[in-house]
């Protein structure tokens, strides 16, 4: 009971070291996936946000900071539960994280209603950029369907002529093949969705895809189900080329290997872009976790870096939250990504890229090849009231 | 029936007085997070007790119990989503929703004895739960935000935490008392001898299937008033409210709290949910000294300890953690 | 169409018989010693690390195999002598809060030992490959050597069953448990053998599944839940009944996924059939379930004297 309220701070306690104690801390709550297949995401996560702290000098706008990590289980049930524990008992500042576009969904509520900002580090779920948007939520991602309609623009580059789809039956899923089919010229050979996260046996639908002939197969498979994917896509002798949305980074790679050669993916960020943020936090995530960071970590430290504008804007009076808006909605931070700048729902504005898997030694790592579209704004803005 | 001061009458007592008094203490110390924490023990203890009293009592031991949980659930949030949120409304039919469910799968279930009910049970809640998750207008799997909690023309005001708290208290109390009441009527007597020996109930002229079947349906509804509770607690309803995990869960409860004892799956629900929480920082704190920091990782496995103190709750201790202060009381 | 409709079978067979192998074992628990174990998608799931893990180490695929399966073999007869034992002849509810704490723990450790991540089980060359199996047909080498192996499986099974002493008291034991105790055998290595050899079928499954879906905690427990759907279907106790109602319980889930939703977009719209038929379709063997209790409460194969 009271046990978990000593739990929160001594973990904190620990993350923060000596630096807490002078003052109010600014308290951020961070809802991530700890547990499960798909806790290497949340560890990344967790990861890259650490190391945004440590480029911070271990403060938040100058000023200490506490940060408590919660798992929610790649749940939306759990997810929500977190979110309420952390803004009705801990009282947190700010809220970070969320991976998954329906656990994001169920948790909206809670941090709209007390006024809580919430930055979603990764999910972007439509009615995020539309009907839903928040004068209090700010991404540092993507909304959904961009990702896969810059696959779909590439895809017409290439000249491919019908397309079988294949996504998981969630919110994310139905907003990437939504996506994908907006920009993709070609025709649509079929769609079809399977049970998330359970269903990791994809025998039927890869059948009906080699059953249809199309011309290229789109997959979006995140975390430990695109490592299954490429799997059996490659035991089922399937000829037809893949183009993928969230399904290769560097959190898959290490399973992937040979598998992801030759498998295009788009993207906000890669890890080569040529900016010295990007340099920096890559070199620095590289020396203290031997891996590569992924773009989910790259929002997480993206995300921090917005809030440390924030904070660095009221001098630390979190009680200002209308000038905190402001602030954060000018996007005054330097970001891995390079340029980086808010549409008026709180969606960034942003290029996104085509990245391919090398082969360097032993090593399989993501290059950037190209850059697919520019400035792309989600196409949901119109539906937001806030102008 | 004369109160005598066993160990199991006063942990009864001690629970009921420390619930009671708990937003009291969350005032004072200005933890909102506590007060959260039990009211969905209470949600999640009055499901616990529906179920024990067609498992306890009955016999009949359900494996899709969640389903009423999902149903009550589910009623509120579409109703609210079609813009109706009246809980005079809402909840009595939630309530009458449950039991119209509970009616169908007790009727075909009935017929089926062991653990062929416990199967059948499970699969016509796995059918509840995948009609849940195809209803894409309601988010399918993705679940529902509830916008507005149930209205109740300005008499409840399920906003304030305390509130809902005691309302939830309530709902429990006068429940274990109806539990109590209906186990010990005639209704009762038979529902019981039909656990312990059906053939011979039937002998007597009971028609024991229509006393089980009505059973069921109570403890139906009984469990979707939880559900109802349970979405308005979080706002939020998804098909995951009746996953067979869930179910699962339920059991669990009673089966640790004690079956068959009114106030058992209370203390179940009190205890499990309780661990739950603490047990990562026990393990934390006790190891600590031991290990240092890496016990503040381990406190992330706290579940290998939960796990083997579940597994010696059911060979060492009958009659769940109820039936051991009974015992130990005795000796 | 045709050539899908045979692909898809064979998907469904394939899975059906990988069903199979974690039923066998659970029905033979069930039977016999009336043990309801939930903890068996743990030992599924034991097999897939330890396989993984060996195979990693040894750097053989087959030599990682033979050692995932030793190794489940010794686990899953230690659980019984430490705890299952205690178990036997309580009531079944007491099976269900034991089991589940086993559950809890046996996922715990595979945590702590090998991490969150999962595992990969990369099946050799010759088998991570796709051959031809009917004119313009290329079918998975792997999903076929699965079906191959199970069949085997189920062949041997058979033969120790019906042919052999050990098999004469299993099959003793499950219709009548008294009478083996009754004839001087010592039951309670009986029941460590045949709860080991339960293990080692799941963790063979667990095995063959990680190389399709990779080993990951928890992927023991959605699958002991049509597990168990199978064991009803088939009769409690019945090895036969396990095969037949595997393979109807894999070619149902497999086949109506494949086309249910082509049916419903026919009657419903687009999007509102693509959220249903997924859904529906995983009802289906709940629905067979349900049909063949109510027809034949014991099952298709019930056991002689249950």
């Amino acid at each position: 009971m009271r046990g978990h309220l000593i739990v929160g701070v001594a973990l904190s306690a620990l993350l923060v070291g000596p630096a807490a104690g002078q003052g109010k801390p600014v308290k951020i709550g961070f809802v991530t996936t700890l547990s499960g297949p798909t806790a290497v995401i949340g560890n990344d996560m967790r990861n890259s946000f650490e190391i945004a702290l440590d480029h911070l000098g271990r403060k938040i706008g100058g000023q200490p900071v506490e940060v408590i990590y919660e798992d929610d289980q790649q749940k939306p049930e759990v997810g929500v539960q977190k979110t309420q524990k952390l803004i009705e008992s801990d009282k947190v500042d700010f809220i970070v994280g969320y991976i998954w576009s329906n656990v994001l969904l169920a948790s909206l509520k809670p941090a709209v209603d007390s006024k809580t900002f919430l930055i979603s580090a990764n999910a972007g779920p439509s009615q995020l950029a539309g009907e839903l948007c928040s004068p209090y939520v700010f991404s540092t991602s993507w909304q959904n369907d961009q990702t896969p309609q810059a696959m779909g623009l590439y895809m017409n580059q290439k000249g491919v002529k019908s397309a079988f789809l294949i996504g998981p039956n969630y919110a994310a899923g139905k907003d990437m093949l939504a996506g994908l089919k907006s920009t993709f010229k070609g025709q649509i050979a079929g769609e079809e969705y399977t049970k998330w996260p359970d269903q990791l046996d994809f025998s039927a639908e890869l059948s009906k895809a080699r059953a249809a002939k199309p011309d290229a197969i789109f997959v979006f498979y995140p975390g430990a189900a695109g490592v299954q994917f490429l799997n059996q896509y490659n035991q089922a002798g399937l000829k037809i080329p893949l183009y993928t949305a969230f399904t290769i980074d560097e959190t898959t790679l290490p399973r992937q290997k040979d598998l992801a050669l030759g498998v295009p993916g788009a993207q906000e960020w890669v890890n080569d872009l040529p900016n010295e943020q990007n340099k920096r936090f890559v070199a620095d995530y590289k020396a203290k976790h031997k891996t590569g960071p992924s773009f989910y970590g790259a929002q997480a430290y993206d995300a921090a870096a917005l809030i440390d504008s924030a904070v660095a804007a009221v001098k630390g009076d979190t009680s200002k939250k209308e000038e905190m808006r402001k602030e954060m909605e000018k996007a005054n931070f330097k970001s891995v990504r390079g340029n980086f700048k808010f549409g008026p729902n709180h969606m960034p504005i942003q290029n996104f890229y085509l990245q391919d898997v090398v082969k360097t030694g032993d090593d399989f790592v993501l290059k950037t090849v190209a850059t697919i579209v520019e400035n792309d704004q989600d196409r949901y803005h119109d539906k937001c009231p806030m102008k | 029936m004369r109160f005598s001061f066993t160990a199991r009458n006063l942990l009864i007592a001690a629970v009921i007085v420390l619930l009671a008094l708990l937003p009291v203490y969350t005032a004072f110390s200005g933890s909102a997070f506590i007060l959260t924490l039990f009211t969905r023990i209470l949600i999640l203890a009055l499901a616990a007790t529906s179920l024990n009293l067609i498992m306890g009592y009955g016999g009949m031991v359900s494996f899709g119990h969640a389903a009423y949980l999902g149903i009550g659930g589910y009623m509120v949030g579409i109703l609210a989503f079609e813009g109706i949120s009246s809980g005079f409304l809402q909840w009595p039919l939630a309530i009458l929703v449950s039991a119209l469910f509970a009616l169908v799968i007790g009727a075909l279930s009935l017929r089926t004895r062991g653990v062929y009910f416990i199967m059948i049970t499970l699969a016509l809640a796995q059918m509840v739960y995948y009609a849940g998750v195809s209803l894409s207008r309601y988010g399918a799997d993705d679940g529902l935000t509830i916008n507005r909690r149930s209205q109740f023309a300005g008499l409840i005001d399920l906003s304030n935490r305390t509130v809902f708290y005691y309302l939830c208290l309530a709902l429990l109390l006068g429940t274990v008392y109806l539990v109590w009441r209906l186990i010990n009527s005639r209704f009762g007597l038979v529902i019981r001898g039909a656990k312990s020996n059906e053939r011979r109930m039937r002998s007597i002229g009971f028609p024991t299937y229509r006393y089980r079947l009505v059973c069921f349906v109570v403890a139906g509804a009984i469990c979707g008033l939880a559900g109802a509770l349970l979405a308005n607690f979080t706002n939020f309803i998804s098909p995951a409210m009746m996953h067979w995990t869930r179910s699962g869960d339920l059991i669990v409860m009673v089966v640790l709290g004690g079956m068959g004892s009114v106030f058992g799956p209370t203390v179940g629900a009190v205890a499990l949910l309780v661990l739950e929480e603490t047990l990562p920082f026990l393990i934390g704190k006790l190891g600590f000294p031991l290990f240092g920091e890496s016990a503040a990782r381990a406190a992330e496995y706290w579940q290998i300890v939960l796990g083997p103190m579940l597994l010696a709750i059911a060979l060492f201790a009958r009659g769940g953690i109820v039936g051991l202060l009974t015992r130990t009381g005795r000796d | 169409m045709g050539l899908l409709f045979i692909e898809q079978c064979l998907n469904g067979l394939q899975f059906g018989l990988l069903l199979f192998l974690l039923a066998a074992g659970l029905t033979l628990v069930f039977g016999i010693m009336d043990l309801v174990n939930l903890a068996h998608g743990s030992l599924y799931m034991l097999g897939a690390y330890f396989a993984a893990t060996f195979a990693a180490l040894t750097d053989s695929f087959l030599l990682g195999v033979v050692l995932g399966l030793a190794a489940t073999l010794v686990v899953g007869m230690a659980v019984e002598v430490v705890a299952m034992r205690r178990l036997y002849g309580r009531d079944h509810l007491d099976h269900v809060l034991g089991t589940f704490g086993l559950i809890l723990f046996f996922n715990e450790l595979v945590r702590l030992i090998w991490g969150p991540a999962g595992m990969s089980l990369i099946p050799p060359a010759w088998l991570n490959r796709s051959i031809e199996i009917l004119p313009g047909v290329p079918y998975s080498a792997y999903r076929l050597s699965i079906i191959v192996v199970s069949l085997a499986v189920a062949l041997l099974l058979y033969m120790l069953v019906m042919r052999t002493r050990i098999g004469m008291l299993i099959r003793a034991g499950a219709s009548n448990r008294e009478m083996v105790g009754a004839l001087g055998v010592n039951i309670n290595l009986l029941y460590t053998l045949v709860f080991g050899i339960g293990a080692t079928l799941a963790g063979l499954a667990g095995i063959m599944q990680a190389q399709i879906q990779t080993a990951y905690v928890g992927m023991g427990e959605s699958v002991l839940i049509v597990a168990l759907v199978v064991i009803i279907i088939g009769g409690i106790g019945s090895i036969r009944g396990a095969l037949v109602a595997s393979i109807f319980v894999g070619l149902i889930d497999t086949v109506g996924r494949a086309f249910l939703p082509d049916m419903l977009k026919l009657v419903l719209s687009p999007a509102a059939a693509s959220t249903a038929g997924p859904a529906l379709s995983s009802m289906l063997i709940y629905i067979l379930m349900v049909a063949v209790l109510v027809l034949r409460p014991g099952g298709l194969f019930p056991a002689a004297s249950r």
